[in-house]
């Protein structure tokens, strides 16, 4: 089945957006939801759910747990199909895509619970990554034809450029599943980043990540906006994370935004440090 | 900064083919050598062609199982459809193709084909399901296979191929000749298998098999074994590497089924039935999951075993030792311990090199 774009939807304002970086501004949106939403049995896991993305904005998707974050990325990527709503990714309506097409037309992702190929080496994982990236037939596979032999010397040298992202070339060779648990993280970042996305979308990547770690990850994702100058969303409980790299925030609470933003306005906002900080500050 | 407590896969990757060629070129010699010599005996020869055909089987099957993740209880379907395919091939080119080796490798081909579209019968409607459905249905597969064959008649004369449900429904003019006589199964076939053929096959699936693994395909066939949601966020089709994998799977085994038919005067339906699924499934498991070595190892020595048990004077407790080395190299090679203790030397000696640390 080939992928075939379609004719674009027509853009029309969205009822609310987060703020979009002013470098983004005059440029249609990356993507766009438009009145998402789920049910799973009768329960609406997400509901009303607008957002808009800049072409090269770091926006964050934060809430509590079982707010609907994972939910919000399961429909963007089309693990599951919304109940209502649309989701248009650079104007073309995602409705009929599968998860396969969804990430040729250009969303990639990371997974909340570590999903890598565990059995294959680190190389292995990103040129599965680069999969529709570097093509050769079947037949070329078996046989060793010369388009195999140069193909892969490509997949190669393109995977190697990315593990080094992230210094992890000197991991090539080693089985993906063995690799720590921060090291894991970044290698679904890579992978995800060798699918050439036009939106990357992270969830929680900085979990299970200490602090230096964590401000390590925190360059490294700005440095991906700046090279590859494509969009991120992230989802994040880490709050210096956040703040520190989101131009736009977006809060989620049982399903439902409560708040939109700069991180300026969200930590300002009462309504969120009602339902979402306030929490967190009596907590600790 | 922490201690890397894992092993590269540089070394073990890039040699494990070569040594799996390098395994079955030596024993070919070493068997020609013996044969030469005169060391080996009548019931040991009658099984050197069969040795190659589970071999095949189960490196064929192993792609599905090992490879694919997906379980298959019918290989011996496919194994059934490339015999009988082969066979009749074979009868129907004798006057055609003179040349045996020439007629043996179209019959193998042919024999391919059929597992082949076996394959893409079973496979189209059931791979693109989710959940496991496969083994059940190539359950179903290989026993209608089998009760399909009992009935069929297939003979063949100038006008070309006949097939009937009754021998009589055949239809052969006089110089015609029945292949398939139902519940007799393929009789009077020309024995066109030998065990160089096997040795070629084996080493054509090796190269098929291995190749496809170390290639783009091969690994979009793991990433989906080891991770189908992963696999579909980088944009790989399911169904479609789903799809390559069984499908050679089940050329390989029409291949070998062929081969296997040839080797016979005759050959009934019933020889590929559920027990012999089992059989090489039983090589796959106990060679390792994915272990292309481990599928040729077990296969030879699991076909010879008895053969050899038969040879020392131990008649009544035959099948018992065999169960119980069937048990002892199911513990061995699945023991997660052993293992670990093994991995713990070969680490010990990789920090000695001062191999993988930062
Ligand atoms: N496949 C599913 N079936 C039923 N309920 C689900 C499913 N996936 C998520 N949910 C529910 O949706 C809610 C949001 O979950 P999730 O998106 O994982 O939250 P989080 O914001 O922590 O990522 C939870 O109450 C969860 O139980
Ligand atoms: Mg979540």
């Amino acid at each position: 089945m080939k992928y075939t774009p379609r004719e674009p939807v027509k853009l029309v304002p969205v009822p609310s957006t987060n703020k979009i970086p002013e470098r983004d501004i005059d440029k249609s949106p990356i993507l766009e939801c438009r009145h998402l939403g789920i049910d799973f049995g009768g329960l609406a896991a997400v509901k009303d759910f607008n957002m808009a993305i800049g072409r090269t904005e770091i926006a964050g998707l934060i809430g509590p747990n079982g707010a609907g974050k994972t939910t919000v990325f399961n429909l963007l990527t089309k693990v599951y199909q919304p109940t209502r709503g649309t989701i248009l990714l650079d104007g073309m309506d995602t409705n009929t895509m599968t998860t396969v097409q969804v990430n040729k037309a250009g969303i990639a992702r990371t997974f909340q619970n570590i999903r890598l190929f565990n059995n294959l080496t680190v190389e292995d994982n990103v040129k599965l990554g680069l999969h529709n990236q570097v093509r050769y037939g079947l037949w070329s596979g078996i046989f060793r034809l010369p388009t195999y032999w140069k193909a892969e010397k490509q997949a190669r040298e393109r995977a190697m450029e990315l593990l080094s992202i992230f210094d992890m070339g000197y991991l090539a060779h080693f089985k993906a599943g063995s690799l720590p648990y921060g090291a894991q993280r970044r290698l679904e970042i890579v992978r995800a980043l060798a699918t050439n996305p036009s939106l990357l979308l992270l969830d929680e990547p900085a979990a299970g990540m200490n602090p230096s770690e964590t401000a390590e990850l925190m360059d490294t994702i700005v440095k991906i906006r700046d090279t590859f100058g494509i969009a991120i969303l992230l989802i994040e409980h880490d709050m210096n994370l956040v703040m520190g790299i989101c131009e736009g925030i977006a809060v989620l609470n049982f399903g439902q935004i409560i708040a939109k933003g700069t991180p300026e306005e969200i930590k300002n906002d009462p309504v969120v440090i009602e339902a979402y900080l306030g929490k967190k500050k009596k907590e600790a | 900064m922490n201690k890397l407590s894992f092993r590269s896969m540089k070394g073990r990757k890039a040699l494990s083919p070569f040594l799996n060629y390098a395994i079955v070129i030596a024993a070919f010699l070493a068997v020609q050598l013996a044969l030469k010599m005169d060391m080996v005996s009548n019931s040991m020869q009658s099984l050197l062609v069969p040795v190659c055909c589970y071999v095949v089987m189960a490196i064929s099957l192993n792609l599905t199982v090992g490879v694919l993740g997906e379980l298959s209880l019918g290989h011996g379907g496919f194994m059934s459809l490339g015999a009988f395919s082969g066979i009749i091939v074979s009868v129907a080119l004798k006057n055609l193709v003179p040349l045996s080796p020439l007629r043996l490798a179209i019959s193998l081909a042919v024999g391919a084909l059929f597992g082949a579209a076996g394959g893409v019968i079973i496979g189209v409607p059931v791979l693109r399901l989710r959940g496991d459905y496969l083994a059940i249905v190539t359950l179903a597969f290989g026993e209608i296979i089998k009760n399909v064959m009992q009935v069929l008649y297939i003979g063949v004369d100038e006008h070309g191929l006949h097939m009937s449900t009754k021998e009589a429904g055949l239809l052969l003019s006089e110089t015609g000749t029945a292949i398939v006589k139902g519940p007799m199964g393929a009789v009077g076939v020309t024995k066109l298998a030998t065990f160089t053929a096997g040795f070629l096959l084996i080493l054509l699936t090796l190269l098929i098999v291995q190749n496809l693994v170390h290639s783009r395909a091969g690994r979009a066939i793991q990433a989906l074994r080891d991770n189908r949601i992963a696999a579909e966020s980088v944009g790989i089709s399911p169904t479609k590497y789903k799809l390559i994998a069984f499908v050679i799977s089940a050329a390989l085994a029409g291949a070998a089924g062929a081969l296997y038919g040839l080797n016979y005067s005759s050959t009934l339906a019933s020889k590929f039935d559920f027990n012999t699924s089992i059989l090489i499934l039983v090589f796959v498991v106990l060679g390792g999951l994915g272990s292309i070595r481990g599928s040729i190892v077990a296969a030879t020595v699991l076909t010879i075993l008895p053969e050899l048990l038969r040879n020392f004077d131990v008649k009544e407790y035959r099948m018992l030792i065999y169960a119980v080395i069937l048990i002892v190299v199911m513990l061995v090679t699945n023991n997660p311990t052993l293992w670990s203790w093994i991995a713990r030397f070969q680490r010990r000696k990789a920090e000695e090199k001062g191999g993988a640390e930062q």
